[in-house]
């Protein structure tokens, strides 16, 4: 029994250090990602111009890099979280928004409205037209997946075939339309399609930021609940939890979550699936920590974001680098088992996956 | 002895169980019609109109003449019909048919093969990472080497194939006492995902290959002839033999590892055949018809709920099925915008994803 508490205790400190170091590492690239540039600045420079008294310095930290470094990371963090929900519910790492097809479908949505449409939908919305693409998009195709994969409750491996369908289809819609567009138009529009944090300012950033502010408290209310799900629809249901209900209302914010990130940068893949794993794996628990998860998700875009800013020779969408990172990674951890048993030239070690 | 002897009576239950066997002839008869009078659709419809009969005349002199090394104007000449539509028929419309006939079964059995090996129901060559191997390497040899040869396109496509599939597993299995199905998905969504970021990027900095790439990518099959066909067929008729003569040790590998060895298969000798026979056979047909997505995962899904789990029995129906759909596509994607097209993994993946969605709503989805 108190062996049993032990470990239990050893976890939750464990969880807290991941966190914690996670959080460092964050602001390190933060600090990096704001003083590192054309203008660059040291570390007393950055700190005078962030409390807005630097003059110019100010200008360029505070309008033009801290909207893209906050982006960063407030995204990372949102869409990692979004997926540690959806892997916890449909319990399969497959089971991530970017799998089942909602940035596939906020993509479509964006395409749809800006080079389908006649102009003057487009013209009539403005600025944002993609933000309301992707939104319509994004919360369409998962609403469409939902009620498809719906038949006496969502069963986790349905949603997720039917998640692959629609994202298949979805594709193939905005392979087709690209095809017909022209070559200019369709290659921006694909640069967007891998996801950007280059074209950020505060006037996009805010409204996103608030609906963040309201979304995640009424996520971290559901947490309790989400634990319930996670021992089963059966022991959660004689605990006294509405499943389908609650199931349903967790969901929704999580779309949101992704949603909301999507209409500003466009579909970033990989973070919603490989942060919770990549957490799971260094908090070494039974379930998806969130709280690691997020840390971890800020970590990977931010150190994502400044590769593209700083390391690669052309500019290049931050998605497809945090893909490269994310999925490195991953294969790093699910190898590094192996290497530990070829170092000791033991036995396997034990697997944690 | 004219009243039902006790002694017969317990055989009805064999014979109710043998229930299923009408409705397995029944759905692989029907898919063999639908193949046949498909590709005969693929043969007879394009957009330039020939008369049919015109068509029937000019495939059976092709087939006559096979050997005979005379070239298209020639033979066109010597049978009394204009040239375009002999060639229309005999250098484009036949390599095409034979191609979207062999990817498709390619896919579908690779992705058969890819549900047993890594013991998961989603697992696909395009969720896998092996595509995006194939496709990671056609790229290099289209960006870096800028050659784009058919032969060279076949070889990288399998050199990539390989790579990623052995990668996926090897990353998916090694430190691990037992394989689980979780580590090995995560290894081919990784390693997929970085092999497919690369070759975006590559995309996406090379503005002139842009339009070239995304037309492979989408598996346009207007513009491959013969010289893509020929080298990719031997490869996937290899792949399919192999994987058919798996079909036994994999049955036995489907009720556990232990089990299978007490059985007296040698598990990891056909682990290693499975993954070779994966790659003969998602390597040609993404060499032949592009990155095509789906198939591998629907195709197998659809056979298992026709003939049930049996390998024997669920490999060709399996390969069959997604021919079907496959050739299908290729018709539709020629018709559907006629004279123009619309590159065939597009059709292919608005066929077969409602088709999925159907059927898995209607049954309870079945496992391995």
């Amino acid at each position: 029994m108190s062996a049993a508490r032990t470990a239990v205790t050893a976890r939750r400190t464990r969880s807290v250090v991941v966190c914690t170091v996670l959080g460092l590492i964050t602001l390190v690239l933060t600090l990096i990602a704001l003083s590192r540039g054309d203008f660059p600045l040291t570390l007393p420079e950055l700190l005078e111009a962030l409390t807005g008294r630097g003059g110019f310095a100010s200008t360029i930290v505070l309008e033009w890099r801290l909207p893209r470094a906050l982006a960063a990371v407030v995204f990372g963090a949102a869409l990692a979280l979004s997926g540690a929900i959806f892997q916890t519910l449909t319990r399969n790492p497959l089971g991530s928004p970017d799998v089942l097809g909602f940035s596939t479908g906020a993509y479509t949505g964006v395409l749809l409205l800006t080079l389908v449409a006649p102009p003057a939908a487009a013209g009539l919305l403005g600025g944002a037209a993609t933000t309301v693409g992707a939104l319509v998009g994004g919360i369409g195709s998962a609403l469409i997946v939902y009620l498809l994969a719906r038949r006496d409750g969502v069963q986790g491996f349905r949603l997720i075939v039917v998640g692959i369908a629609m994202s298949a289809m979805l594709n193939a819609v905005n392979v087709w339309i690209l095809l017909q567009a022209q070559d200019e138009v369709a290659m921006a529009a694909s640069m967007w399609g891998a996801g950007t944090l280059s074209l950020l300012d505060w006037a996009g950033l805010v409204p996103v930021l608030i609906l963040l502010v309201v979304v995640v408290p009424l996520l971290i209310l559901c947490v309790p609940l989400l634990r319930q799900l996670e021992l089963g629809d059966d022991v959660a249901a004689v605990h006294g939890v509405a499943v389908e209900r609650t199931r349903r209302r967790i969901l929704l914010l999580a779309v949101v979550l992704v949603a909301a990130v999507t209409a500003l940068s466009g579909p970033i893949a990989f973070v919603a699936l490989s942060a919770p794993q990549l957490a799971k794996r260094l908090v070494r628990g039974t379930g998806i920590p969130l709280a690691a998860s997020a840390a971890m998700g800020a970590v990977l875009l931010s150190g994502a974001d400044l590769v593209t800013q700083h390391v690669l020779p052309t500019a290049l969408p931050v998605g497809v680098v945090t893909i490269v990172l994310g999925g490195l990674y991953l294969v790093g951890l699910l190898l590094a088992p192996a290497l530990q048993a070829l170092r000791t030239g033991g036995r396997y070690g034990q697997d944690h996956a | 002895m004219t009243g039902r002897s006790p002694l017969t009576a317990p055989r009805r239950p064999r014979i109710r169980r043998a229930g299923p066997r009408p409705r397995r002839l029944v759905a692989t008869g029907l898919a063999l019609v639908a193949l046949v009078l498909l590709c005969a659709a693929s043969l007879y419809v394009g957009s330039r109109l020939v008369p049919p009969t015109t068509v029937s005349r000019i495939l059976i002199d092709s087939l006559t003449h096979l050997g005979s090394g005379q070239s298209s104007p020639e033979r066109a000449r010597a049978l009394g019909v204009i040239a375009q539509d002999y060639s229309a028929v005999v250098d484009l419309r036949l390599p095409r048919t034979v191609i979207a006939l062999s990817a498709g079964a390619a896919l579908g059995v690779a992705g058969a093969l890819m549900q047993v090996l890594t013991r998961n129901p989603l697992a696909e060559p395009g969720i896998l990472g092996v595509n995006a191997g194939a496709a990671f390497a056609i790229v290099l040899v289209i960006v870096l080497l800028g050659v784009s040869s058919p032969v060279a396109f076949v070889a990288a496509s399998l050199a990539g194939a390989f790579v990623a599939t052995l990668a996926v597993f090897l990353i998916g299995t090694l430190g691990a006492g037992v394989i689980t199905p979780e580590r090995l998905t995560l290894a081919g969504v990784a390693i997929g995902a970085v092999l497919a970021g690369i070759t975006s990027a590559f995309r996406l900095s090379n503005p002139r290959e842009y339009s070239i790439l995304l037309s492979w990518e989408s598996g346009d099959l207007s513009q491959r002839g013969w010289e893509t066909a020929l080298p990719a067929l031997p490869v996937v008729l290899a792949g399919l033999v192999l994987a058919l003569a798996l079909a036994g040790p994999m049955n036995a590998l489907l009720l556990g590892e232990d089990m299978a060895a007490s059985l007296g298969a040698n598990v990891r000798r056909t682990r290693f055949l499975l993954v070779l026979a994966i790659t003969l056979l998602a390597g040609s047909a993404t060499a032949l018809a592009g990155p095509i997505v789906f198939l591998g995962l629907m195709a197998p899904h659809v056979a298992r709920w026709i003939v049930g789990p049996d390998q024997t029995r669920l490999l060709p129906l399996a390969a069959l099925l997604s021919a079907v759909i496959m050739v299908l596509a290729d018709v539709i994607a020629r018709v559907v915008m006629w004279p123009g097209e619309v590159p065939v993994g597009i059709v292919s993946a608005l066929l077969g994803a409602p088709v999925l969605i159907v059927l898995v709503r209607r049954r309870r989805a079945s496992g391995l």
